[in-house]
């Protein structure tokens, strides 16, 4: 059909001679294996972590804010940092299985599972962080526009702090749906093959009773496409709201236009980045590289010199417009960025998302999977320090010089954001021994046209 | 007359395709078709009319937009009207700026999540249910095309699986229906 004079000219997405049953075979392999020692550690110390990072929750919930490095001139540190850097991770799970699914580039069937997964955990992960801010969490509600007795006084529908509220939670509970919805058949394939009842059980729960009928899948491809439709504009308005956050504000270093679409490419930028973390990773544990092939990895790589490169453009921009409004506040607020006591932050956050994806140009480095692993790395380190950047060192010095002031991080702010990893990879390991990581019926549709045998064989 | 359902399995969409394209220029009835993965273009040969449910979706999505037109207007202008940072109160359009985001979030929560549930709904699917695949090889490899005999009365049971053996079936079961 449509794609069929472009196969000639592309690289294969599926290697290997493969059928329909390979591919189930393939995928089902993780979740009907048993777990081997490099796993078994690798879990027991994301669960550590993630356990150490819920004492730090116990005891800031039990003591209050107070035991963070905040001060009254920096406000807002390290919470907002990795609220901002989490929600950001997740933004490239909805690109890939919405936006790619819009442009139809079939290349999202092998890691579009996968990416939504992360999209999940992270935004659990960035969720908790605005949570534990307020303090008193168990009056977490307040933030619902609910009749109360407090005078009828409602939320206020004038501050980006309550559209945050709306657009994570619609988010959140969009992208569960979604990703949901196209596991349902994945799930029947698992239960199909199960022998043991236990097993069967569990996953005919999970499958909803799917049975894969003419109907059921015209009305499954009808959701998918609308989910898609709905969730690309959604992930756009997520970052742009939670860049409004800041720029509705009259901090200097904050209070600018640029904000959102600079956001917006951040987010897609260091989600990638994070995509390719976990992939690389996760192509090798579960053997999957026919799966996630060179060309899949290459493709992020292009992605990610496209974003890097935006935000590259909005930081020059920024700098030129704080020279050019003639501001002195905006202009002092970039120069102490550069050259004032967070200089190294800034040059980091400058050497990994400017520099260093620029390096994807290079043929060679782009289908590196060492190379590539490590600027996901930089590009996850530098998009933390983008945050920092923005939030400390435009509060830190503020409008009196008398408070100047530094932030230094608590043991609970590194104990917390230490286990939002933890509880991050947890989550992940889980999905990936009980899940199908590959949505396996998607995947199917494409193999015909994209595998290395273009017909499978017939008996 | 007996009440018998026919499975045709095959081992290729393309094929069972064509084979329901060839039953339906006799005028065989086809029950459902149990694939792997959807078969495009199938819907229109065995008679499947497209789904509503983006309709229905829009829907969802309009209720969401004035819910939350009705919700701003009712807290923020009607009921308690604030002065909130000098933005104007007391009229619903001229502080409508600030309620954008908040209605765009309602009505992509109300599109998205009424669609699903419907989805559910209309296809029967929840936790428990009991799946009718007719074979469990068909959420794997295998394509079963499902032909009720009461359908078909003009038709003899033979024919109907002459044709789907000609057609490149690989299996054709039956069972008795009570």
């Amino acid at each position: 059909m449509e794609q069929h004079s472009s196969v000639t000219v592309r690289q294969p997405l599926i290697l290997g001679k493969k059928t329909y049953h390979q591919i189930s075979e393939d995928i089902a392999k993780p979740i009907e294996g048993k777990a081997n020692g490099l796993f078994k550690i690798v879990f027991t110390i994301s669960a550590l972590l993630a356990l150490w990072g819920v004492g730090c929750f116990a005891y800031t919930i039990g003591t209050g804010i107070g035991v963070w490095g905040l001060n009254k001139t920096v406000g807002w540190a390290w919470d907002i940092t990795n609220f901002v850097w989490w929600v950001g991770i997740g933004h490239a799970g909805t690109l890939i299985s919405a936006i790619l699914l819009l442009f139809r580039q079939r290349w999202r069937m092998s890691i579009n599972r996968s990416a939504e997964a992360m999209t999940i955990f992270a935004v659990i992960c960035a969720a908790l962080f605005p949570v534990m801010h307020m303090g008193r969490v168990w009056v977490a509600y307040w933030v619902l526009p609910l009749p109360n007795q407090f005078g009828s006084l409602w939320v206020n529908f004038n501050s980006p702090l309550l559209w945050d509220v709306f657009a994570i939670s619609t988010y959140f509970t969009v992208s569960l749906v979604f990703w949901y919805t196209g596991l349902i058949p994945d799930f029947a394939t698992i239960r199909d093959r199960q022998m043991k009842p236990r097993m069967r059980k569990i996953y005919n729960i999970l499958s909803f009773g799917w049975s894969g009928s003419a109907k059921q899948w015209s009305r499954f491809e009808e959701v998918s496409l609308v989910l898609a439709g709905l969730s690309t504009p959604l992930v756009l308005s997520v970052h742009t709201i939670v860049s409004m956050d800041f720029a509705t504000s009259v901090i200097p270093g904050w209070h600018t236009t640029i904000f959102p679409p600079y956001f917006v490419a951040g987010a897609i930028f260091s989600g990638f980045a994070m995509v390719l973390t976990l992939l690389i990773i996760m192509r090798k544990v579960l053997h999957l590289e026919d799966y996630i092939t060179i060309s899949h990895i290459e493709n992020m790589n292009k992605v990610i010199i496209l974003t890097g490169s935006i935000v590259g453009v909005a930081y020059l921009t920024e700098l030129f417009v704080s020279w050019y409004s003639g501001v002195e506040y905006e202009q002092y607020a970039f120069l102490n960025r550069a050259t004032g006591p967070y200089w190294w932050s800034y040059w980091s956050m400058m050497t990994c998302n400017v520099i260093t994806p620029q390096l994807f140009w290079f043929k060679k480095i782009r289908k590196s999977l060492i190379a590539t692993f490590i600027i996901s790395i930089f590009v996850n380190i530098g998009m933390w320090f983008e945050r920092f950047v923005i939030i400390v060192t435009s509060l830190h010095r503020d409008y009196i010089p008398s408070s100047w002031t530094m932030f230094h991080p608590s043991f609970v702010d590194i104990g917390i954001f230490i286990g939002t990893i933890g509880i991050f990879f947890t989550l992940f390991l889980l999905f990936s021994r009980t899940f199908p990581v590959i949505a396996l019926s998607e995947l199917k549709t494409i193999l015909k046209s994209t595998s290395e045998n273009p017909k499978p064989p017939h008996h | 007359m007996s009440n018998k359902v026919i499975y045709g399995v095959f081992e290729d969409e393309e094929i069972l395709l064509n084979s329901a394209k060839a039953l339906r220029s006799k005028g065989v009835r086809i029950a459902d078709v149990f694939s792997p993965f959807p078969i495009h273009g199938l819907d229109p040969v065995i008679g499947i009319k497209p789904t509503r449910l983006s309709n229905a979706a829009f829907f969802y999505g309009l209720f969401g937009t004035s819910f939350a037109v009705w919700m701003t207007w009712y807290m923020l202008i009607s009921d308690w009207p604030m002065n909130i940072g000098g933005k104007p109160n007391f009229n619903w359009m001229l502080n409508m700026p600030a309620f954008i985001p908040v209605t765009f979030e309602l009505t992509v929560f109300c599109a998205a999540h009424g669609m699903v549930l419907s989805y559910l709904l209309v296809n029967k699917l929840y936790p428990g249910r009991k799946p009718h695949n007719p074979d469990p090889r068909s959420t794997d490899d295998k394509f079963i095309m499902e032909i009720r005999t009461t359908e078909n009365g003009k038709h003899n049971e033979a024919d109907i699986m002459n044709v789907l053996r000609e057609t490149g079936a690989v299996e054709i079961n039956h069972k008795e229906l009570k």
